[in-house]
């Protein structure tokens, strides 16, 4: 479902600059758990995953990660309203069907939201598309036929999307290889971390 | 993978009184069980293995040469196995009320000289925690890495986090649930039934009249067996199969399944106590911490610390995965460490039993995190 390697990711140094020591993480689709792992070891977090996909189960539990197998497509019933700190969505957002539901359940569950998904206002997609065909980049590593990606959008969409459902994004990073984009973002960057909460 | 070999069982017997949930108390009694592997020098590598409604104490290794002697869940406890006795020193105990050797209906009684029988107390999941609490005493064992069981075992599990804390650092719930649905219950009643309305059964007392409830036990099994399997894998397994090829429109054995129930009902009968299985039944049926804490299961888990690994199966209608995961959020609501997944099986509440790849992974590489923390 998603794109989890076993490297540190770019997004995952930067969420965890947002993650305050010793606070209560969930993390939706959370793959092998290594993002979890990752902010436990350097914000001793207590982190629980969320997973579909046998293999990462039994990736989580091997990376001592508590994770509850489950399919977010169905919500989060399992967990009581306000119950965490942060509700994580990396890399899972466009592969969803139901995307404003999950963004509802993770406000429902924590305090504050943060979601990562490729950027796909990236300048080298559009080029891809006025050649006449979809995208394939180490980003988007699939073809059409073959893509998990359902939800494909660009930064500027996801803002719009916010504000249409009351939704306030609190920080916006977008970055490309690692490093921010700070200059045109939607047309420079690769991978959006957007961090919200609930609308006043 | 090996197997363990012969192994025998040890007996410990016991004079204190044991006062019962119900009030009843029982003033001595013997408990048997095995052990596998090695004890280390901390004593804290045991692993306690709770058993189902029809187990006992004998869970991995054989007791001789022949292949058929194998423990219960042999697949699942040995060296090199997903639950490794060369890691692990694991023990498998006859419950009270059984009928392998710890002290049940069938045992004497020391007041009378005559089988228990009817007088046998009825006992609780409580009740078995607190006389495996006592064992674990005489073996020197202060806290288990692990405590694990499927079905009825998995509710001894979960009730050794609720009763004792500090003495149980993981729980396998497997195949569990945090009650019975009014379903189950309902098929438990129509098994005692089937026992309490057998002429034989005298009232309990069927030891003294030299006889034993064979029909009503073998009829009890027949309906339990139905609700262990699922209606896929008795079909794959059975299909409509005719014993004779051709209808014989008659009540003799036709179809394949009629075959396999009474021979399962008829072994079954043969070799377990009418007294014990009622028992069982009352235990599951009873089990339920939520009960004392007005229906909030998450309250009853309020004192515990263990870290837990629930697991559920997909075709298990008796034990659901949607019951699993009722436990799964009393623990998230105490904020305790968890992990549930819901393996993929085709051979319903059995399937706890049945060798299955990636089943066996997960409580491996979870088994693997135990023995760090016992190391």
């Amino acid at each position: 479902m998603n794109e989890r390697g076993a490297a540190v990711r770019h997004d995952y140094e930067t969420i965890a600059k947002w993650i305050a020591p010793g606070t209560k993480v969930l993390d939706l689709g959370c793959g092998d758990g290594s993002l979890l792992a990752y902010l436990s070891r350097n914000r001793a977090i207590r982190g629980y995953g969320v997973e579909i996909d046998d293999e990462n189960i039994l990736a989580c539990i091997k990376n001592s990660v508590n994770v509850i197998q489950s399919d977010l497509e169905s919500g989060l019933s399992v967990f009581e309203s306000d119950s965490f700190d942060y509700v994580i969505l990396s890399q899972t957002l466009q592969a969803m069907k139901n995307t404003e539901s999950i963004i509802r359940e993770m406000l429902r569950v924590g305090r504050e939201g943060i979601v990562t998904f490729p950027n796909f206002g990236y300048w080298q997609n559009r080029v891809q598309i006025l050649q006449g065909h979809m995208p394939v980049s180490s980003n988007l590593p699939y073809e059409w036929y073959d893509s998990p990606n359902i939800r494909l959008c660009t930064t500027r969409d996801f803002e719009n999307f916010c504000a249409e459902h009351g939704v306030n994004i609190l920080q916006r990073i977008v970055m490309n290889n690692g490093k921010v984009a700070s200059f045109l973002p939607n047309l420079f960057g690769t991978l959006a971390v957007f961090r919200f909460t609930k609308g006043g | 993978m090996q197997d363990i070999g012969i192994v025998v069982p040890q007996c410990a017997s016991f004079d204190s009184p044991l006062t019962l949930k119900s009030g009843a108390v029982l003033d001595a009694y013997q408990l048997v069980y095995e052990t596998y592997g090695e004890l280390n020098e901390a004593k804290s590598n045991a692993v306690l293995i709770c058993h189902a409604l029809s187990g006992n104490h004998h869970v991995a290794g054989f007791h001789s040469e022949d292949p058929k002697s194998a423990g219960w869940w042999n697949n699942m406890v040995g060296p090199g196995k997903p639950i490794d006795t060369g890691v692990f020193f694991v023990i498998g105990v006859n419950n009270l009320g059984g009928c392998h050797g710890s002290t049940g209906p069938a045992s004497i009684d020391p007041k009378t000289g005559r089988p228990y029988g009817a007088s046998f107390p009825v006992l609780t999941v409580d009740d078995w925690v607190e006389s495996q609490a006592r064992l674990a005493d005489r073996l020197g064992i202060g806290a288990f890495a692990a405590v694990v069981g499927g079905s009825l075992g998995g509710m001894q599990a979960l009730q050794w986090a609720i009763s004792h804390p500090q003495r149980v650092r993981h729980v396998l719930a497997i195949a569990s649930a945090p009650n019975l649905t009014v379903q189950n219950i309902a098929f438990n009643d129509v098994a005692r039934q089937a026992i309490l309305t057998d002429p034989d059964f005298h009232g309990g007392n069927f030891y003294a009249h030299g006889v034993i409830p064979k029909r009503g036990l073998r009829l009890a099994r027949m309906l339990g067996h139905i609700t262990y399997l699922s209606d896929d894998s008795m079909a794959k397994k059975f299909g409509r199969g005719l014993k004779k090829g051709s209808y014989n429109y008659g009540y003799d054995v036709e179809f394949e399944i009629e075959s396999y129930l009474r021979y399962q009902g008829d072994k079954f009968a043969a070799q377990f106590d009418a007294n014990t299985y009622l028992l069982m039944t009352k235990a599951l049926d009873y089990f339920d911490p939520a009960h004392a804490h007005e229906g909030d299961l998450a309250r009853a888990f309020a004192g515990a610390a263990s870290e837990f690994l629930v697991i559920s199966f997909t075709s298990d209608w008796r034990f659901s995965p949607a019951r699993s995961r009722e436990i799964v959020k009393a623990l998230l609501d105490n904020e305790l460490k968890v992990s549930h997944t819901e393996i993929t099986s085709s051979y319903g509440h059995d399937s706890f039993l049945m060798v299955d790849e990636h089943y066996h992974a997960v409580v491996r590489a979870y088994m693997r995190n135990v023995a760090k923390g016992a190391a």
